[in-house]
């Protein structure tokens, strides 16, 4: 019944296009545009979803049934002023992390890198099974009658 | 019932206080509650052998989640070996450890609340229950057998009794939701009374059983149970041979009267249980340890309890439940002489021992008790059950019966040769080994033994007295003649053949062992071509490996790649089911007012602008053009209200990024957009593709709108009553009336939004200023240094 029309899904586009690009890039100001320009588009969509141009819903300038629909309307100012409020928090948080680090770059997780270069894992149970086993046996009576105080490294301290 | 079980937790749970007194109080303690419960159950004796002692508790009625329990034959036994031979073990455990060990804290305390898991898990009725206390009793092993996580031994075992367990408890419970769905309720008594027939309960009943052998420590599970002998050996006499082995068993016992004679019930059973004993067996006539010699035992022992509790036969069943009382006497007892051994002489190889008989004949004398009625010598209890086993399969007779009568019997000649090579490997005298010269063993060690090994002999002296036990358990399993309606437990059935195989089982068994040297050859010769643990370290190795390159492809750390894999997701979920769905609304016009073409073309040019400038404070001017495009185009749509605030919130954040601005440097590139690094050139195919991604996002995003808001067939549902109400609200502009009165608390939660970011903004900003104000010329403050490093 109601669409959006050809040249406005173009705008559309362009402007989730143009916002997703500016996400994925790594300078933090881009992604905060990006975010900024993605805000546009999904306003514009809300606003667009309602239905074609008509007159503004107020009593008295036109009849109720030229009205555009009033709801989507008033869920696109609420979006915009979100928007506006994300915009300069975030833009207070990338103005802090450039005082703090003197970088404007989203960085990669370091441990995540080691994590991927890891052929095996840290800690293993392999590791732990094919380790030699030297140590006495914990199972034994003796161990069971060990104290908080273990002797074995006081004597070998002092041994050295 | 449920009142036993968290009292034990619960007194459990307070015992660290007393051992920070006194460690043996603490033991001492410990040890009244299981033997309260064995008189409990004495006193519910009638009940328990007649029609059952039941006790439900509704833990959740919306759920229909109950606790129930069940008092009867088996849980008889299982109290006799959990409460009985737990209170033995306690008390055994007071002397055993050290006034001051570091471990008996730990070690009390969980012992007995693993008396009280375990007490739930023998009563349970409810499947889910059980499998409740059956995870309890798998963490408590993991607890007690990591002890202090000080020793890689003990870490190494705990981690493969959990991962083992645990595997089969998901396995189980999966299996238990599969069969209690299908029966339409998870009582165990109303399951087995009718058991459900249909694809789903076969393969929930299998998966139980995967539950069940590991538990049990089935071949080719069983590796875990030897390696748990790091654990102290209290531990290893109460967990790892008296009770939480048997949970396996226990619940195929349970379970038997409904599906003995399912193909998918007893054939692996039959097979691994009787590999499991033979392997057992095995392995066990090779071992130098005494406490590993005992462990390979309790496997093998296992793999004949699951036998018999898997066979459906009536004779079979009364075998079991003596075999699991008795395997209960033996091998506690067993277990608490090699802990007495160890104590006195400071080792348990066979190898070192020499000579102990003589210089202590009274642990000599429990401990030829106890490994006689493990040997299934007559007039222990061991002989009663052993009988008992091979005259059930006798009289089965068929292939079945013959395959599992020669096979227990041979499992019965290794238990009779291992059993001597424990007794002789302990206390016999060896040529060329100096005697050794042990200390005196302290009687609350040797109390508790003597009680367990001589309970064995007073049974097996008094069969009508088991008797009395296991014929209301094999009840459950119809005699189908009089052979099996009239048998009982008895010293002597006259001369028959299971008479026979006991005194062939014991003949050989004893030439095994005075053979031992060509035994030890032939093992020797034989090798180990297929190792369970071994298999068990390659699966645990592969999945460790496989989580690591997982985790490595997967968690990369680069927001960019992450950002790219949603998008993705999105265009390929929603995406398919738009192409395949979605239709193009008819009536699509290029335009609807030709206002929005120039207002349009701006906001476009605006937006491809930004991608390519290098200029920080050009994007932030083109995005104010894309903004203000906007606002136009609100005005042309018939929104002027959205068209003010959005002119209106354009200015704001254009100032707010001036101020910003003023301190970045101008370009986004550090080095000022001439970037001619030599890294350059495979960026230019990573920036393509970033492009080719958002275009295509950004396309279907703008295609599902056209095509989602061109699916609406009826007019808006409330916006005509908005307009008409919106006198009421004394506004004509109805935008204002939905704002400040119809949706009022949307504002509300707005303007809430609005403020936690302004005071969030302030404090960002206003950090900064005063980190500068402290110390002049700035920089990274001494908090955030430490975290930044």
């Amino acid at each position: 019944m109601i669409t959006i029309n050809l040249a406005m899904a173009v705008v559309l586009a362009v402007l989730y296009s143009v916002g997703f690009y500016l996400l994925l890039q790594r300078s933090l100001m881009r992604i905060l545009i990006g975010i900024v320009v993605l805000g546009h588009g999904a306003n514009l969509l809300l606003q667009l979803a309602g239905g074609p141009p008509a007159r503004a819903p107020v009593l008295g300038t036109a009849l109720p049934e030229e009205f555009a629909d009033p709801l989507p309307q008033a869920l696109a100012l609420t979006a915009i002023v979100i928007t506006f409020a994300l915009t300069t928090y975030l833009l207070a948080l990338g103005y802090r992390s450039w005082v703090l680090t003197g970088r404007d770059e989203v960085q990669d997780d370091v441990e995540d890198r080691r994590v991927a270069e890891r052929e095996r894992p840290e800690g293993s149970m392999e590791e732990d099974a094919e380790g030699p086993d030297d140590e006495e046996d914990p199972g034994s009576a003796a161990a069971s009658d060990r104290t908080d105080e273990p002797a074995e490294v006081s004597g070998s301290g002092a041994a050295r | 019932m449920l009142a036993l079980v968290v009292a034990h937790l619960v007194v459990a749970a307070l015992l660290p206080l007393v051992s920070r007194r006194s460690r043996r109080a603490a033991f001492g303690i410990a040890a009244v509650l299981p033997a309260a419960t064995l008189v409990w159950g004495v006193v519910h004796l009638g009940a328990a052998l007649g029609p059952g002692l039941e006790e439900t508790v509704t833990w959740s009625a919306a759920l229909d989640l109950e606790l129930g329990f069940r008092l009867d034959a088996l849980g008889l036994v299982m109290i006799v070996l959990v409460g009985g031979l737990g209170a033995l073990i306690l008390a055994y455990s007071a002397w055993y450890f050290g006034k001051d060990s570091r471990d008996a804290p730990r070690n009390s305390a969980l012992l007995l609340a693993f008396a009280g898991a375990m007490l739930g898990l023998v009563l349970a009725d409810d499947l889910l229950t059980l499998y409740v206390f059956w995870e309890l009793t798998s963490i408590a092993s993991f607890l007690l057998v990591g002890q202090g996580g000080l020793h890689r031994a003990n870490r190494r075992a705990a981690v493969q009794a959990l991962l083992v367990t645990v595997f089969g408890g998901l396995a189980m419970l999966l299996g238990i939701v599969f069969v209690g769905e299908s029966a339409g309720s998870y009582r165990i008594s109303e399951i087995v009374a009718a058991p459900p027939v249909c694809g789903l309960a076969a393969t929930g009943v299998a998966l139980i059983l995967v539950g069940a052998l590991t538990k049990s420590a089935q071949a080719p599970f069983h590796p875990w149970l030897p390696a748990a002998m790091a654990a102290p050996t209290p531990v290893s006499a109460y967990l790892h041979a008296a009770s939480m082995v048997k949970a396996g068993v226990v619940l195929v016992g349970r379970l038997s009267p409904g599906f003995a004679d399912r193909a998918e019930w007893w054939v692996p059973i039959a097979l691994l249980g009787l590999v499991t004993m033979l392997i057992g067996g095995w392995r066990a006539l090779h071992e130098t340890d005494l406490k590993r010699l005992l462990a390979f035992g309790t496997v093998s022992q296992l793999g004949f309890l699951m036998v018999l509790f898997g066979s459906g036969d009536r004779i079979g069943e009364i075998a079991a439940l003596t075999m699991l009382l008795a395997h209960g006497l033996f091998k506690a007892p067993l277990f608490m002489v090699v802990g007495i051994v160890d104590k006195v002489t400071g080792t348990r190889e066979v190898g070192a021992l020499s000579g102990l008989g003589r210089r202590l004949p009274g642990l000599a004398v429990a401990a030829v008790l106890a490994a006689a009625s493990m040997a299934g010598v007559p007039f222990l209890l061991g002989f009663l059950g052993k009988e008992a086993a091979f005259e059930a399969f006798v009289h089965q007779g068929g292939a079945r019966g013959w395959v599992l009568a020669l096979g227990l019997l041979t499992g019965s000649i290794l238990t009779v040769a291992y059993s001597a090579r424990f007794l002789w490997g302990a206390f016999a005298d060896k040529p060329g080994l100096e005697p050794v010269d042990p200390k005196r063993p302290a009687p609350g060690l040797l109390v508790p033994t003597w009680t367990a090994a001589v309970a064995g002999l007073v049974l097996g002296c008094i069969p009508p007295l088991v008797n009395a036990l296991a014929q209301p358990y094999a009840a459950a399993y119809p005699a189908t003649d009089a052979t099996e309606a009239d048998y009982h437990l008895a010293l002597w059935h006259g001369l028959s053949l299971p008479l026979l195989f006991s005194a062939v089982a014991l003949a050989v068994g004893l030439a095994l062992h005075v053979g031992r040297d060509r035994i030890t050859g032939l093992h020797r010769a034989l090798g180990h071509p297929l190792s369970a643990q071994r298999g068990y370290e390659v699966v645990v190795a592969g999945l460790e490996r496989a989580a690591t390159q997982v985790t490595g492809r997967v968690q990369v750390g680069s927001l960019p790649v992450y950002l790219g894999v949603l998008l993705c997701t999105v265009l390929v979920l929603p995406g398919i089911a738009l192409i395949t769905g979605g239709v193009w609304p008819r009536d699509q016009s290029l335009v609807s007012s030709l206002l929005q073409l120039p207002l349009g073309l701006i906001v476009v040019v605006a937006a491809l602008a930004l991608t390519r400038v290098r200029r920080r404070f050009t994007a932030v001017l083109l995005v104010g053009a894309i903004g203000y495009g906007i606002g136009g185009l609100f005005v042309v749509d018939g929104a002027p209200d959205l068209a003010l605030a959005q002119f209106l919130v354009e200015t704001l954040t254009l100032v707010a990024f001036v101020f910003v601005l003023r301190r970045l440097p101008a370009h986004f590139d550090p080095d000022g957009g001439t970037a001619t690094a030599p890294g350059n050139r495979p960026r230019r195919g990573v920036e393509m593709r970033k492009a080719v991604l958002a275009t295509v996002a950004g396309v279907f995003v703008a295609v599902a709108g056209v095509v989602l808001s061109g699916a609406r067939q009826q007019p808006p549902a409330a916006s005509g009553e908005f307009v008409a109400r919106a006198p009421e609200a004394g506004a004509d502009n109805v935008i204002a009336a939905i704002l400040v009165d119809f949706r009022a608390l949307d504002t509300v939660g707005e303007i809430t939004v609005l403020l936690i970011a302004a005071a969030g903004t302030a404090s960002l900003v206003l950090a900064t200023r005063f980190d500068r104000r402290r110390k002049a010329g700035g920089g990274t403050p001494e908090h955030e240094k430490e975290v930044l490093g």
